[in-house]
């Protein structure tokens, strides 16, 4: 024992070992009222863990070439030992992931944790959230399959709308004048070394943020204004080591469950994690009958569709489409409400973000969908698809809740914050 | 050593010029980074005009040829066909190729060199997929009743007709490109090639 301790010691003199233990857990005090909404941080992190494993396995076998990828995929599947638990490990990593750091955001809309002191940690998390998005569409044109070739081929075009710049920067992006070999070895740089180095390099500003300021909780105040006198410990707070550690394990465990019952029972998740049409291989020369992103993405890919062309150029929908994700970031200066948390906010808040939430979900929806699904209206709409229009509208509420929340916030009728956490 | 034996206005002339010095290698040392992800040589060299023999394409039938890894469709009109066009410029978003979507040698009602070959670049404008050939006139295509022949792109629902004009109110902005291409005989064309050698 007494060797151990001077072994620490030994680390201690050169390394701040046991200081950084106390800082970020031991003697790192939380609110003692986190609730269920408070698992998703450290399950992002888990999921963060086990993308970059399992991914590190998948690279071993690999291969990033035009001619080879899509074989190599189903050699993974079939040949390589464990090889598909691996891959579906990766592939259900991947949605699950957005599904927990969706569930993330939604905390900080419901009780505020973007607003002061805590707006660099935001942007910091919204930054990781880019990352992940540029993440998973670089990964999806890896499997070499159809729906990989045509919506790299979708979103790249993309940038080809720029205004003025656009084709030569597509042309850039690709290395070739279509998506080709050049274009899956680049994606593979990007989605295996790149952007995971940024995205780790993130993940740690956001934790070294949050542990500056202090987690906010479900009321919304900060414990760090009711100190204890003497130890000068917030007296709403609990050392995170062990207190949230064993609170955490649980959620672990009911994640794992979740994610297990996923990979070994419904890997694909009826073309949701997995689309069908990616285990055709990629032709440059026929597009799939109906092209749309995964779930995570389909959102923003409503709001593309939804804008119309204006003056013959796809820019403008390109442009919202890219504001309905850069908007995140304006979000703690655009809310001027006189609480943080949802609990002390009024109807108005509540109604809003409620609106925002259905905005959210039934763009998801359209977007995993093709625009003629539900018909057309008759001629006294011109024809347009019913599907389109109601996209239209929900587009608008979505911006609306960003756009109006400087001017609702304020009008709110809010209740009073209590001096200490509630239960 | 003493802040009054500093010459503050060497130290600050130092740091800028070492600031400006290592700014210049470090942009000098991004453009070959940058320029490393544009098109190789191979790439290019892939990009090369294609020749194509159209001796064999029938009336009323198209050929598919690739050029820079995207479709080329060959599309030989019928005289029928090409009478099609004019009666429906009232359903075109651009009737009259104002946008600067083919080479001007093509700017005009067939939107080609000669009017039977149709060449056109089989990427649809929307977002790039590639449309579907519904040449034949008529509801067999699944087009509806009245639909005289053209293309129909099945990501986001774009129509064109034979001379890869868009139908107003589809989600494409603009016609199907033309390429640059021209006639070494009268059976045998170039795509990616014309006399001004683009």
């Amino acid at each position: 024992m007494n060797k151990l301790k001077a072994l620490l010691n030994w680390v201690d003199e050169r390394f701040p070992l046991t200081a950084n233990w106390k800082a970020h857990l031991a003697e790192y005090y939380a609110p003692k009222n986190f609730n269920f909404w408070y698992f998703f941080g450290s399950l992002a992190m888990l999921a963060l863990v086990m993308q970059i494993v399992t991914g590190i396995l998948l690279t071993m076998h690999y291969k990033p070439d035009a001619g080879q990828a899509f074989a190599s995929v189903e050699y993974i599947m079939r040949d390589v030992p464990w090889g598909w638990l691996i891959r579906y490990m990766h592939s259900t990593g991947s949605s699950l992931f957005f599904v927990v750091v969706y569930l993330h955001m939604f905390r900080g809309l419901l009780y505020g944790s973007y607003r002061k002191p805590r707006e660099l940690l935001w942007l910091f998390g919204v930054l990781i959230y880019l990352c992940m998005m540029a993440e998973a569409f670089f990964g999806y044109l890896l499997p070499w399959g159809q729906m990989s070739f045509w919506g790299a081929q979708v979103i790249v075009n993309l940038f080809g709308v720029v205004p003025f710049v656009g084709p030569d920067l597509a042309l850039w992006l690709r290395g070739d004048y279509v998506i080709s070999d050049a274009t899956l070895n680049r994606f593979f740089a990007f989605h295996v070394i790149a952007v995971p180095l940024v995205l780790l390099g993130l993940v740690a500003a956001h934790v070294l943020a949050l542990h500056e300021v202090g987690s906010n909780n479900p009321d919304g105040i900060e414990i760090k204004k009711k100190k204890d006198p003497k130890t000068g410990i917030p007296l709403d707070g609990i050392p995170f080591h062990p207190y949230y550690v064993v609170k955490d394990i649980v959620g672990v465990v009911v994640f794992l469950m979740v994610f297990s019952a996923i990979v070994f029972f419904g890997p694909e998740m009826g073309g949701y994690f997995l689309e069908q049409n990616n285990f055709i291989p990629a032709d440059p020369l026929k597009t799939p009958a109906h092209i749309a992103p995964l779930w995570y993405f389909t959102p923003f890919y409503s709001i593309l569709r939804a804008v119309p062309p204006l003056l013959g150029s796809q820019f403008p929908g390109v442009l919202a489409m890219g504001l309905s994700v850069m908007i995140f970031f304006l979000l703690p200066w655009l809310d001027r409400g006189a609480v943080k948390s949802i609990r002390y906010r009024g109807l108005i808040y509540k109604g809003a973000l409620a609106m925002f939430v259905v905005a959210v979900l039934i763009l998801g929806y359209l977007g995993t969908e093709p625009t003629n699904l539900w018909g057309q209206f008759g001629s006294w709409l011109g024809g347009a698809d019913r599907a389109t229009v109601v996209a239209r509208i929900f587009t608008v509420i979505y911006f609306l809740f960003f756009l109006l929340m400087p001017w609702y916030t304020r009008i709110d009728k809010t209740k009073p914050e209590p001096e200490r956490v509630t239960s | 050593m003493a802040d009054s034996n500093v010459d503050r206005g060497k130290r600050r002339f130092l740091v800028a010029a070492t600031s400006a010095m290592g700014g210049v290698a470090g942009v000098a040392v991004a453009v070959p980074f940058v320029m490393s992800m544009t098109p190789s040589a191979r790439a290019r060299a892939a990009g090369a005009p294609v020749e194509v023999d159209i001796s064999k394409v029938e009336p009323g039938m198209m050929l598919t040829i690739e050029w820079r890894g995207k479709p080329v469709w060959i599309v030989h009109r019928t005289p029928e066909m090409l009478a099609s066009l004019a009666k429906i410029d009232a359903e075109m978003e651009d009737p009259k190729s104002s946008a600067p979507m083919q080479p001007d040698y093509a700017r005009n009602e067939a939107r080609s060199i000669k009017p039977e070959y149709l060449v056109l670049v089989g990427i649809c404008t929307h977002l790039g997929c590639s449309p579907s050939e519904k040449l034949a006139a008529g509801a067999d295509g699944g087009m509806g009743s009245d639909w005289p022949g053209g293309f129909f792109c099945p990501c986001h629902g774009s129509k064109f007709d034979l001379a890869g004009r868009v139908y107003k109110g589809a989600p494409a902005p603009n016609n199907l490109e033309v390429p640059p291409y021209s006639y070494l005989s009268d059976t045998r064309l170039i795509v990616g090639s014309d006399s001004k050698g683009a």
